[in-house]
């Protein structure tokens, strides 16, 4: 799982893109533009190298925080079957994890800066994991609806140009298409169950769709635009972009399970063929961010407990002699 | 303040609700170890990525689960990174022909035939003998052959042979 790019930061710190050699910059943009990846150990300027690092490891953060929400219904998932298919989505998400630290690890940072700015909150990462799995629909709504708002995502920058990243992503595509199939599964079992199971489906998309809505993040309107970054191919599509066609997809599922979607506005432009809505509330996407949602303080708190905790068996385990050399690739 | 949560094993452990003081140590995460798996028997070993692991069994248990929970996998492989030499991509020119490398290749011998087809036309012409029927029919039928037969040239290009 995965929110957008949210917010692309511009700051001042570290060099300047004017202060790059420019003849190296060229030779690195005309790679890109020719198609090809860049792997770790290229030379690339300074700039690609903070926003990769940045972007990669919210999304790998958005992964390990994302198996929260989820993992919490394991002991009450309804029946043996979906306890383990639970199990299996929530054990393949931390896996994802796993695998985008090591693509952000390739370009300097290591994996416990990383789980440090997550712990200090400098390092955000998907804003719809701070609200809460109320019931067990809500967990069938994030595999269905928020799972398919993340490949949407990850598809898009597995097109990308860092060679770690792209890879990592393809690995990830693949197993989530299975989330995608075992959460649209479970919301059309619920859709198509009793009565109080379908209140509990719709109660529970109620609830979900602003933060859907907020998922691939602010519209192109107010959020800050990255030529810059789309030229270098790590942006490849704008919000509003991926928002369109996570609607294209979707919505019309959603309303064949007879499902209400909270916004009497939304429906498709006949003319311009692009569907319009009600903007979600921007301003508490940027409350929720900045750590005043309803989850935010137990996420970093329960992920805090796990890092305490095991941290002995870890140091245990820790021989004298080892060193760390940046991974490969 | 302790942590409200839905969950109630999570009220159960009391978590508080500010806590800045986590400092990871440095080695927290302990080293890398590059994995390499094997999809089938007679398959080539292929790197797939890597794990962190405090030592190579537990490199190979990590990697089993992170590479293996589901795609097709009989064999795996575990190297520390630290074990890896690797050439860099700015000598990518030690990977350039320097030369004419078509000796190396199966379509550097594509003129066989042609050598052959002149030998004989050169020992035809030294013996100018009166062409008999049957060999007349012969030289047609190999020249032929030989106007209609397509050569590929290095670039891949199917080059019609005169
Ligand atoms: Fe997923
Ligand atoms: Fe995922």
């Amino acid at each position: 799982m995965y929110g957008n790019l949210t917010i692309i930061e511009i700051d001042n710190f570290g060099k300047k893109i004017e202060e790059e050699d420019p003849i190296k910059l060229a030779e690195f943009e005309a790679r890109i533009a020719r198609g090809e990846k860049i792997e770790p150990q290229d030379w690339m300027p300074f700039e690609y190298r903070k926003q990769l690092i940045r972007m990669i490891e919210q999304h790998a953060h958005s992964e390990i925080i994302g198996a929260l929400p989820e993992g919490t219904w394991i002991t009450r998932a309804p029946g043996f079957k979906r306890k383990l298919a639970l199990m299996a989505k929530v054990q393949d998400e931390v896996g994802h994890a796993q695998l985008l630290y090591a693509a952000a690890e390739t370009l300097g940072k290591s994996r416990e800066e990383m789980i440090q700015d997550l712990l200090n909150g400098k390092s955000k990462y998907s804003n719809v994991f701070n609200y809460p799995a109320v019931t067990w629909a809500d967990t069938a709504i994030i595999a269905w609806l928020i799972d398919a708002g993340a490949i949407i995502n990850q598809v898009t920058n597995s097109k990308g140009s860092y060679g770690p990243y792209c890879r990592a992503l393809e690995r990830i595509c693949a197993e989530e298409s299975f989330h995608l199939r075992y959460g649209y599964d479970t919301c059309v079992h619920l859709a198509t169950g009793t009565p109080s199971q379908r209140k509990m489906l719709q109660d529970a998309l109620n609830r979900w769709w602003t933060p859907i809505m907020h998922f691939h993040g602010p519209p192109d309107k107010i959020s800050v635009h990255g030529e810059k970054l789309m030229k270098w191919k790590v942006k490849l599509a704008s919000n509003d972009e991926m928002r369109q066609q996570f609607l294209d997809m979707y919505v019309p599922k959603i309303w064949e399970l007879g499902l209400e979607i909270p916004d009497p506005n939304l429906h498709k432009n006949p003319e311009t063929g692009k569907w319009e809505y009600t903007e979600p509330d921007w301003n508490e996407f940027m409350r929720v961010i900045n750590g005043d949602g309803p989850c935010n303080k137990e996420r970093l708190a329960v992920r805090r407990y796990a890092e305490e905790k095991g941290r002995w068996v870890r140091m245990a385990l820790l021989r004298k002699e080892e060193k760390y050399v940046v991974p490969l690739a | 303040m302790k942590i409200q949560s839905l969950d109630p094993r999570i009220n159960r452990i009391e978590l508080p609700e500010e806590n800045n003081n986590t400092r990871i140590p440095p080695m927290d995460q302990w080293q890398t170890y590059e994995v390499f798996h094997q999809q089938a028997r007679g398959d080539q070993h292929k790197h797939v990525g890597i794990v962190h692991a405090p030592n190579p069994e537990m490199a190979l248990l990590f990697a089993k689960e992170q590479y293996a929970r589901r795609s097709q996998c009989v064999n795996l492989w575990v190297v520390r990174t630290a074990d890896v030499y690797a050439t860099s991509y700015d000598d990518a020119d030690i990977f350039e022909p320097a030369f004419d490398k078509s000796y190396r290749e199966s379509w550097g011998y594509k003129d066989t035939r042609q050598l052959i087809e002149k030998f004989k036309k050169e020992k035809e012409m030294a013996s100018p003998a009166t062409p008999t029927s049957s060999s007349i029919s012969e030289e047609n039928h190999s020249s032929e052959e030989t106007s209609k037969k397509k050569v590929v040239g290095k670039s891949g290009i199917i080059i019609g042979k005169k």
